[in-house]
């Protein structure tokens, strides 16, 4: 398999507030807008370069999303910041009317997103907000992997016309994804090619899914590792060129089984190619307190049930 | 003054005929708030608002911006919009049928000239319109905002985060309304849930409120002049704006009944016989 070197250990969202930093420099239409999470999100560097730019609307994350949509009527690029809980379910309506329905160009950028933010508990950990979001029409749903790869989805969002979702999260992981890897929205990437079973991963779990295809190659199973950073709109071509080869699927997100990336990859296979599919994704419950690895132990999203996953959908082609 | 007065009052007349009928021809949406906004929203687009309806823009740079956020009243903001140049009036027969522009709800979705956000699910308008005056004081454009929200709207939460957020960022480019007509679909407000104090909350909240009468063109014309002469001075404007839901046909008036049921054909023609046509039905 292709080797990822770790070049360093950082939390994505400092990847978003970073791009967000270097946004403030190159693009003056860019605003940011933040619903008392400057910190969480690190948007103090954005706020801090750009007083006139930045927003700090409070605990009113309702009211935020629709400041955002009229920020685009007068030519403005809003991203929006809090947490994935509060940048979704919680003003589904308003994203839904005022910015998916309207046709708004507002950057809904969510941190925290998954059940990686740990100790806060089931409260704040959304697992749903991918589902959530890639239904509404339009709505563009990015999930990246590390911090690299979180900095250029930002950047790239910007040069996008239309309404995005960017999820991202809270705790330090690898980064692997080189500084200069080319983002483009929609299009998977092929992180490691193989020839028995494809395993699609999206944000934190991509890297497991690297770690999967290593201990699989010990086992002499040849995974092939497709980094969906994109849920919406799907790299269809990619998905069927992949399954072509292998005739399996695994997939491995952290978010609910139903309405996740696993659901959107089954959803193009069942009707193009019907394969044998395995999902690594929390199964229809709620988080709970606990640090990020013991959650990630206790609901099944390891490196771990990537290879088991990977094991079992062999067993049925 | 006399004859401009006269004009808008004609003016709004047509609109009344054009709600009434368009409710009627396809049996549906919502009368009752849309003839009692109906003058007001005739005086913005007709004499108070700065903009242009030849060359539609969605930015409207350098044009005053009209947010529509109680959506439910598109009767009476399609007739105004038509009536005032943005599309065919021609096109108000097409209302709420398949394939219109003209939604049950008004939405950018299907590219109507004057429309920039879409409506109808409550309590969003305000916080748009917030957005909109913010991006004009960056863009230095010195044209205004204005908002209309029903009353029984400002029981959804949001406008209550918007009313903080407003009065204490001074966003005091922004002229909102609130169509103060005491009626929701179930009833009297008072009887599904009271307003309280409307003027003091507002003032609370450290907006500068004034009052006017909504069915009275001659009134909303002077206070809406004191409203714009308070913009730039650090406060949003609050206009509470006493209407009658129903205005300008008798059976329609002093019940909520009306807020969305349409007139069936004997109360089309009565109502007909009570608004004179003044500038030709679509």
């Amino acid at each position: 398999m292709k080797d990822y070197p770790v070049l360093g250990k950082k939390d994505t969202r400092s990847g978003f507030g970073d791009g967000l930093t270097e946004l403030g420099k190159t693009n003056d239409k860019v605003v940011a807008l933040c619903a008392d999470l400057i910190g969480s999100l690190k948007m103090g560097e954005f706020q801090k370069n750009h007083p006139d730019r930045f927003f700090q609307v409070g605990i009113a994350e309702a009211n935020m999303m629709g400041i955002a949509a009229g920020l685009t009527i007068g030519g403005k690029i809003p991203f929006t910041g809090t947490f994935a809980n509060f940048s979704t379910s919680r003003v589904y309506d308003q994203i839904r009317q005022s910015i998916a329905y309207s046709g708004k160009n507002v950057k809904i950028c969510a941190s925290h997103a998954g059940l990686t933010l740990g100790e806060d508990g089931a409260t704040h950990q959304v697992l749903e907000d991918i589902g959530m979001m890639k239904m509404l029409p339009h709505m563009t749903v990015i999930n990246p992997c590390d911090y690299n790869q979180t900095k250029a989805a930002t950047l790239a969002i910007a040069e996008y016309e239309g309404p995005v979702y960017l999820r991202f999260g809270r705790p330090s992981v690898p980064i692997f994804i080189p500084e200069d890897m080319p983002f483009e929205i929609g299009k998977a990437i092929v992180l490691s090619e193989g020839a028995d079973v494809s395993i699609f991963a999206t944000g934190h779990m991509v890297w497991k899914a690297l770690e999967a295809c290593k201990e699989l190659e010990a086992q002499g199973i040849s995974a092939e590792i497709i980094n969906i950073h994109t849920i919406k709109p799907l790299d269809k071509e990619a998905v069927l060129a992949s399954v072509r080869k292998t005739k399996c699927a695994v997939t491995a997100e952290e978010h609910q089984l139903a309405g996740g990336l696993g659901e959107s990859i089954a959803q193009v296979l069942s009707k193009e190619l019907p394969s044998p599919m395995e999902f690594v994704a929390v199964n229809d419950t709620f988080g709970e307190s606990g640090t990020p690895d013991q959650l990630l132990e206790k609901y099944g999203l390891t490196t771990a049930n990537i290879v088991s996953a990977a094991q079992n959908v062999l067993k049925r082609k | 003054m006399h004859e401009k007065i006269v004009n808008l009052e004609n003016f709004a007349k047509q609109v009344r005929r054009d709600i009434v009928r368009m409710v009627h021809a396809v049996q549906s949406g919502h009368p009752g708030g849309s003839l009692g906004c109906a003058d007001f929203i005739t005086c913005l687009y007709q004499d108070i608002m700065t903009h242009n309806a030849n060359i539609f823009s969605m930015d409207g740079d350098n044009e005053d911006l009209f947010f529509l956020s109680n959506g439910h009243i598109s009767p009476v903001f399609y007739s105004v919009l038509a009536r005032s140049g943005y599309f065919p009036v021609d096109e108000l027969k097409t209302f709420r049928k398949i394939n219109t522009r003209l939604q049950g709800h008004p939405t950018t979705h299907e590219g109507l000239p004057g429309v920039r956000i879409a409506s109808g699910s409550l309590g969003q308008g305000m916080s748009v319109a917030i957005g909109a005056a913010l991006a004009k004081k960056m863009n230095g454009d010195d044209k205004l905002v204005y908002c209309l929200h029903g009353d029984g709207e400002l029981q959804e939460g949001q406008i209550w985060e918007a009313a903080m957020y407003a009065a204490g960022n001074k966003v005091d480019n922004l002229i909102a309304t609130v169509d103060y007509n005491h009626k929701q679909i179930d009833g009297d407000i008072d009887d599904v849930l009271p307003l309280g104090d409307l003027r003091a909350k507002f003032e609370a909240f450290g907006w500068f409120v004034l009052e006017m009468n909504g069915n009275d063109i001659k009134d909303i014309l002077q206070v809406m002049a004191i409203a714009k002469a308070k913009t730039g001075q650090g406060q949003p404007i609050m206009i509470i704006m006493k209407t009658e839901m129903g205005q300008g046909v008798d059976f329609m008036m002093g019940t909520h009944k009306w807020h969305g049921s349409p007139p069936n054909d004997e109360q089309l023609a009565s109502a007909m016989a009570q608004i004179p046509e003044t500038l030709g039905d679509y």
